[in-house]
């Protein structure tokens, strides 16, 4: 059981018109085997947050915490975060020029595990996760992400995701850009990582529509760089009737005794 | 995101100065092949005098205008303000430019199928300077000076399985001069590997025919040691319906300035010009290269990527492509990349796109040279890979699309150690 704990949050970025300000005090507790969705409006810094976590050198921490079973997140560098256990797929995956697949997931499996997968098994967990992700095999033997469509990357996401069995997967809105054939082969590909009980979840999304095929636990609702309301499943449906109007700047701040962190 | 992009391209001849016909600058040494429509500089048999180019009315900044010839009296004395010589550090050159060639040229050793016929002939061979005419002062030296050359043929309609190769060894650093041609004959197809290895201080000309309907794969590895000064001129004359595929890696030597040019004689020609260099501290890696789309419908693209590390580092590349006139239908694309592992190097990156006609299929450059994106170390690295592992990825991905180029495993995989090697040394 491993838990990781978000505690009053600020975070902030270098723009061209001075230091901005994104986050603005997020706090969010996630334990193994829980799913946690998080929506908002474009621009609220849902981004922002994933990022923080996944440690991107363009994000400051300017006050609070992030730590993984107590453990200090914030002073280990990106690399030892994911080996530490914690799993970002990406909203605009990299393209990666002239490194394969096939190299690139066994470094890094190597690096997660500290040490070589055996390749024989190894060789069958990949095509195995490949097939049911739907991907095709030659994919393999292509560059990272390179000449990947949208959809494509999205699972590729979810593979590694699958093969690297992290603690904590935070999804950056896996489900956008993803037709309803391709939504529902990545869900299974959560729902199936998630079924082996060891891993809790973070799912990033503007829509409901993915929450039919994943179930949170908790919703998070995110405006303006914090969460304004929080509550069961229940919240996405209203969410899914009433927009994100409501949680208007000014207005959300205000109308928000629901701001149940504390 | 780090990238810096440099735009230098010139596109479109100067137009100030018009070209007059009747008065090219090579009319004097026109071949009667040539002379048939050809306004590029391309030798023949009957080529051996000189020509002018730069002279009165005639822009020395436009390609076209360069001067050749096979005589070294021609060329002025090198000041380093020229513009094919302004990047160079001339008092690297150890005499290339100065002295009389006199030294002991590196041995050659060619190794290839039985069927490929390998010659040491005299200066008067009648297959020497028929791909080309020296276009600089360092050139025209080691044609002044050469004491005999290696013909190296591919006999008509023969498909070579396995690579030729044509091992280059330097043992005297006294300044020397070497000449090598290279011909595949029609309809024949080949991969001819120059293998330059050792200490030498050297100035080469690869004349390189390519005849109808041939295809010809060269490869040319600059691998020397640390104390080597190379300068190469490989020139190449491609047929109708004949292909050139020219590869050119440089990784070992103080200073090595490889300078490949493509002329197409007749239409259906196709060129592609690859090339990777890797620039330790205080090496100079020099490019240029010049393809000559002097008659339509012919096709060429190149593409050249430098890595770079460590203090004086230096790379330079300048990609001269000429469309001209009579190019109707050519298509073209020319793209360099260089990326920056430390600080203190330096890579000067210059496209220059000359295009006399607008009948053209296609034509395009790029140029980038920059630091390596944190987004790509960002991402290996939030999977777990640790940095210095995430830029050896980075940096090999980068370069490998060159050596994928190659098609020849054992040099390929050859070529992944060397980059392997140069990468170890970054962590240091
Ligand atoms: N590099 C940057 N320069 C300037 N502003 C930025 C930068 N990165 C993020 N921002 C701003 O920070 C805010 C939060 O962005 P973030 O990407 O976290 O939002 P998001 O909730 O993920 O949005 P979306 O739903 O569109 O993905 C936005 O106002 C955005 O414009
Ligand atoms: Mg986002």
């Amino acid at each position: 059981m491993s838990t990781l704990e978000i505690k009053d949050l600020h975070v902030s970025i270098e723009t061209e018109q001075g230091t901005k300000e994104i986050l603005k005090g997020v706090s969010l507790t996630i334990r193994t085997g829980e799913t946690h969705a998080i929506m908002g409006p474009n621009g609220s810094g849902k981004s922002t947050l994933a990022s923080t976590i996944a440690g991107h050198p363009r994000y400051n921490v300017t006050s609070g915490s992030i730590t993984l079973d107590g453990e200090d997140v914030l002073e280990m560098s990106v690399d030892e975060r994911a080996r530490a256990g914690v799993f970002l797929a990406m909203q605009y995956p990299v393209e990666v020029p002239g490194v394969s697949m096939t190299n690139f997931l066994r470094t890094a499996k190597t690096a997660i595990d500290g040490e070589a997968p055996k390749l024989r098994t190894w060789t069958k967990d990949v095509k195995a996760a490949m097939e049911q992700l739907r991907i095709d095999a030659d994919f393999a033997q292509r560059n990272v992400n390179e000449g990947f469509s949208g959809g494509e990357k999205k699972r590729v996401e979810i593979l590694q995701l699958e093969l690297f069995k992290p603690k904590f997967a935070i999804l950056d809105e896996t489900d956008s850009g993803l037709d309803v054939d391709a939504l529902k082969v990545v869900s299974e590909g959560v729902n199936r990582a998630h079924a082996e009980g060891k891993m809790g979840t973070l799912l990033i999304t503007h829509y409901t529509r993915i929450l039919r095929y994943i179930k949170p636990d908790f919703v998070h609702v995110f405006v303006d760089g914090q969460v304004v309301e929080e509550g069961g499943p229940e919240l996405a449906d209203r969410l899914e009737e009433e927009g994100y109007d409501r949680y208007a700047k000014g207005a959300g701040a205000a109308a928000a005794p629901a701001v149940a962190q504390a | 995101m780090t990238e810096i992009t440099t735009e230098k391209a010139r596109i479109g001849a100067p137009s100030a100065q018009p070209f007059i016909d009747g008065f090219t600058e090579e009319g004097e040494s026109l071949s009667p092949i040539n002379a048939a429509g050809s306004k590029a500089p391309l030798a023949g048999a009957a080529a051996k005098s000189h020509s002018h180019g730069g002279g009165v009315g005639v822009p020395d900044s436009s390609r076209a205008g360069r001067l050749t010839s096979y005589s070294l009296a021609d060329f002025k004395p090198l000041t380093g303000m020229e513009e094919d010589w302004r990047f160079t550090p001339l008092k690297r050159l150890r005499g290339l430019h100065s002295e009389v060639l006199s030294g002991t040229a590196p041995t050659v050793v060619v190794t290839g199928p039985e069927e490929i016929t390998v010659e040491s002939v005299g200066r008067d061979d009648r297959r020497i300077g028929t791909a080309g005419i020296p276009e600089d002062r360092v050139s025209a030296n080691a044609w002044e000076n050469f004491a005999g050359a290696t013909v190296v043929t591919i006999p008509s309609e023969f498909e070579a399985l396995t690579e030729v190769s044509v091992d280059i060894e330097g043992t005297s650093l006294d300044p020397a001069a070497q000449h090598l041609v290279i011909v595949a004959e029609k309809f024949s197809k080949a991969v001819v590997v120059l293998n330059h290895r050792g200490s030498a201080i050297v100035s080469e000309n690869v004349e390189i025919i390519v005849e109808d309907g041939a295809s010809l794969t060269v490869i040319t590895l600059q691998e020397w040691n640390d104390d080597a000064v190379h300068a190469s001129s490989q020139q190449a004359k491609i047929g109708r319906d004949a292909k050139l595929k020219h590869v050119m890696v440089s990784l070992g030597g103080d200073l090595v300035r490889v300078t490949p040019s493509a002329r197409f004689t007749a239409p259906g020609g196709e060129a592609e010009m690859f090339g990777l260099y890797f620039a330790d501290a205080g090496q100079h890696l020099e490019q240029r290269l010049f393809v000559d789309h002097a008659v339509a419908n012919c096709k060429s693209n190149v593409l050249y990527k430098g890595a770079l590390q460590g203090r004086n580092a230096h790379a330079v590349w300048v990609g001269d492509v000429l469309i001209r006139k009579e190019a109707e239908g050519t298509d073209t694309y020319e793209a360099n990349r260089n990326l920056l592992l430390t600080d203190g190097a330096r890579a000067d990156s210059v496209p220059n796109l000359e295009i006399e006609t607008g009948l053209i299929e296609g034509a395009g450059h790029a140029s980038a040279t920059g630091r390596m994106d944190d987004e790509h170390l960002f991402y290996l690295m939030a999977r777990g890979i640790p940095e210095d592992v995430a830029r050896r990825l980075v940096v090999r991905g980068f370069l490998n699309e060159i050596i994928q180029q190659i098609k020849v495993p054992s040099i390929e995989e050859r070529l992944t150690e060397a980059v392997e090697h140069e990468l170890a040394l970054t962590d240091n």
